[in-house]
């Protein structure tokens, strides 16, 4: 069975087609990359499956359901979770709110019990409470639980997103560049820490990432875009020396080959 | 903390039973003058606050406030005007039935007022709350805008332009301080709870906000609509105090006027918003002064009507200019920080070995 599935998915915004014809499949439990240049249709995948764009043509199905076209808070309440590229934490709000605020799908007490303070509501509040103070431990964010998200250092915002993420309890977890911005040491590390939540969390994990030393340590398969369409697809090893992901990558030299 | 706790409940408690003495001081007391001017300061605060839910907690930049309190004040000056009077000012056109011969208590009338405020809200989010930003903000002044017209050509239910006169002036001190209260409360305990977290969450990134899983439009609606009726209840105390009520009263200017108050208190603080309802009431009465004519001694320097709003025009733009945050920010207030302050600091230096270790940090 498989978790994800994109049957076809063609994405056009008026005469550009960002992504045409992409197929993918993941199975529970892995770790597949996604790579390509720049613009080549990445983030508008994320943003497909996670319901920000409907696609001009294609399916995508979760778990056997489909999800083409479903609003983004029913596909994360289905539990597809994720971070964005150019970090979108609600950054006035402190790193406890950002964590708790993630758990709020799953809040089964209506307003009026909330407003009331009932003891379901308290009992659930409670609830969500431990639930962010242990995500928070995780990541090594529970000290600075008080401080506005805004004013952490960039990593530990990378950081605080995937817990953030992680709290609205998904099977399917894509993270859009999580190592951009970050030194070979710090790389090193979210690579470690991505592999851990993975059996943690019993996460299946579909990355886009720049950082090949990430991608290619972590992905037990890497799907490679360019232009929209997939050049090539497999195992790490494979890709990389595919010679149209080189060209793609480092592009043709025309006066070698002359 | 703890500790902390129980002071802070003994001083809540104090300020509320001081706060009822002055109630019944003012209202056997005191000047009518001031007595009015302090329900308007009341109302504006309910006003204020309602609309911070919207614009402040939410992020929504809505400006139909005074199209939700013309509902209000119109229904519950209609629910509260004695049959007889009714057929005295409706001579243009008689009222239309049974409204005509409907009387209720003024607490039913005024929550009639807020459910049909809230009742319109809700009809209205779902086309405008699709808008974001600047568009939100021209769809809402347009739907108020409307409210407005209608109200002056409905010549058998609002009387026309004519207005209504003759209101039973049922708004005391009691009612508007106690509507104040729970509206506090009650915002305070959304603001407080998930679903205030949610809104919050909305205001700051509304992409994140949804890919966290927070249905945009039920809760974007929940404020909407909780908000617009604090504003109906707002307009039904606010026409059984002055007594006339006239569509051109709620005007567009009306809720600029509110929104001065969210700006100046702090967007996203519910008793900023108290706090710069109160300072803008009583500001607005003392500078009566400058729309009249003022001697110098060695000048006269002529009056000009209308130079009060010049003044509140420059004081928003100077708000907005270099002190955005308004009074309090996005902050409550609170004993702890109002204990921890600099001035009471000076003022508590000389009892400090009384207090136990720690006892002002904050």
């Amino acid at each position: 069975m498989s978790l994800l599935k994109l049957q076809d998915v063609t994405m056009n915004f008026g005469g550009l087609t960002a992504l045409r014809s992409f197929n993918l499949e993941l199975a529970p439990g892995e770790i597949v990359g996604l790579i390509g240049p720049n613009g080549a249709g990445k983030t508008t995948v994320f943003n497909v499956i996670t319901g920000v764009y409907e696609p001009s043509h294609g399916q995508i199905f979760f778990m056997d359901q489909e999800i083409t076209g479903m609003r983004p808070d029913l596909i994360t309440k289905a539990g597809i979770a994720r971070t964005f590229q150019n970090i979108r934490l609600f950054r006035g709000l402190s790193v406890m709110d950002n964590v708790l605020i993630a758990n709020h799908l799953h809040l089964k007490a209506n307003y009026l019990a909330a407003m009331l303070k009932l003891p379901g509501y308290r009992r659930e509040e409670r609830e969500m409470r431990e639930r962010s103070l242990a995500l928070l431990e995780r990541v090594g964010l529970a000290d600075l639980r008080n401080e506005p998200a805004g004013s952490l250092p960039y990593g530990m915002q990378r950081r605080l997103e995937i817990a953030r993420a992680l709290a609205t309890k998904p099977k399917l977890l894509l993270l859009d560049e999580p190592a951009a911005g970050m030194n070979p040491k710090e790389a090193e590390d979210l690579t470690v820490f991505i592999k851990e939540i993975q059996t943690e969390f019993d996460l299946t994990i579909f990355l886009i990432e720049h950082h090949m030393d990430v991608v290619m340590n972590i992905s037990e398969r890497v799907y490679v875009l360019d232009y929209g369409m997939t050049i090539a697809g497999g195992k790490p090893a494979e890709v990389q020396n595919n010679q149209r992901v080189i060209e793609a990558y480092l592009g043709v030299n025309e006066d070698v080959e002359d | 903390m703890a500790e902390h706790k129980k002071r802070n409940q003994i001083l809540t408690a104090v300020s509320v039973l001081l706060l009822l003495g002055f109630i019944t001081f003012a209202e056997n007391y005191l000047d009518l003058y001031i007595v009015r001017i302090l329900n308007v300061c009341a109302i504006y605060a309910i006003l204020g606050m309602s609309m911070n839910l919207i614009n402040g907690f939410t992020g929504l930049f809505s400006l139909g406030h005074a199209g939700f309190m013309a509902v209000g004040a119109y229904t519950t000056a209609l629910l509260t005007m004695p049959p007889a009077v009714k057929q005295q000012i409706f001579y243009l056109a008689p009222l239309a039935k049974p409204l005509d011969q409907m009387n209720l208590a003024f607490p039913l009338a005024l929550l009639a007022g807020g459910l049909l405020a809230a009742l319109v809200g809700l009809l209205i989010a779902a086309p405008v709350l699709r808008l974001k930003g600047d568009y939100l903000a021209i769809a809402t002044l347009g739907f108020a805008e409307i409210i407005r017209v209608v109200f002056t050509n409905t010549q058998t239910i609002t009387n026309g332009a004519l207005g209504l006169k003759g209101i039973p002036a049922l708004t005391n001190l009691w009612w508007s301080f106690g509507t104040t209260a729970f509206t506090l409360v009650v915002l305070l305990s959304l603001i407080n709870s998930s679903y205030g977290r949610a809104l919050k969450a909305i205001r700051e990134d509304e992409i994140a906000a949804e890919a966290m899983g927070i249905n945009l439009a039920k809760h974007k609606t929940l404020s909407f609509v909780l908000g617009a009726f604090f504003a109906g209840i707002g307009g039904g105390l606010l026409g059984n105090l002055l007594g006339t009520i006239d569509p051109k009263m709620f005007s567009s200017m009306f809720t600029f006027n509110i929104l001065l108050i969210v700006v100046l208190g702090g967007m996203g603080s519910l008793t900023g918003s108290i706090i710069s309802a109160f300072i803008v009431t009583i500001a607005n009465e003392v500078l009566r002064f400058l729309d009249e004519s003022i001697n110098l001694g060695f000048v006269v320097l002529q009056g000009k009507v209308g130079m009060r709003s010049v003044v509140f025009s420059a004081a928003l733009m100077f708000v907005v200019l270099f002190y955005r945050h308004g009074l309090m920010g996005s902050k409550e207030f609170s004993w702890d920080r109002l204990l921890a302050g600099k001035f009471v600091r000076k003022l508590m230096g000389c009892f400090k070995k009384r207090l136990p270790e720690g006892g002002c940090d904050q």
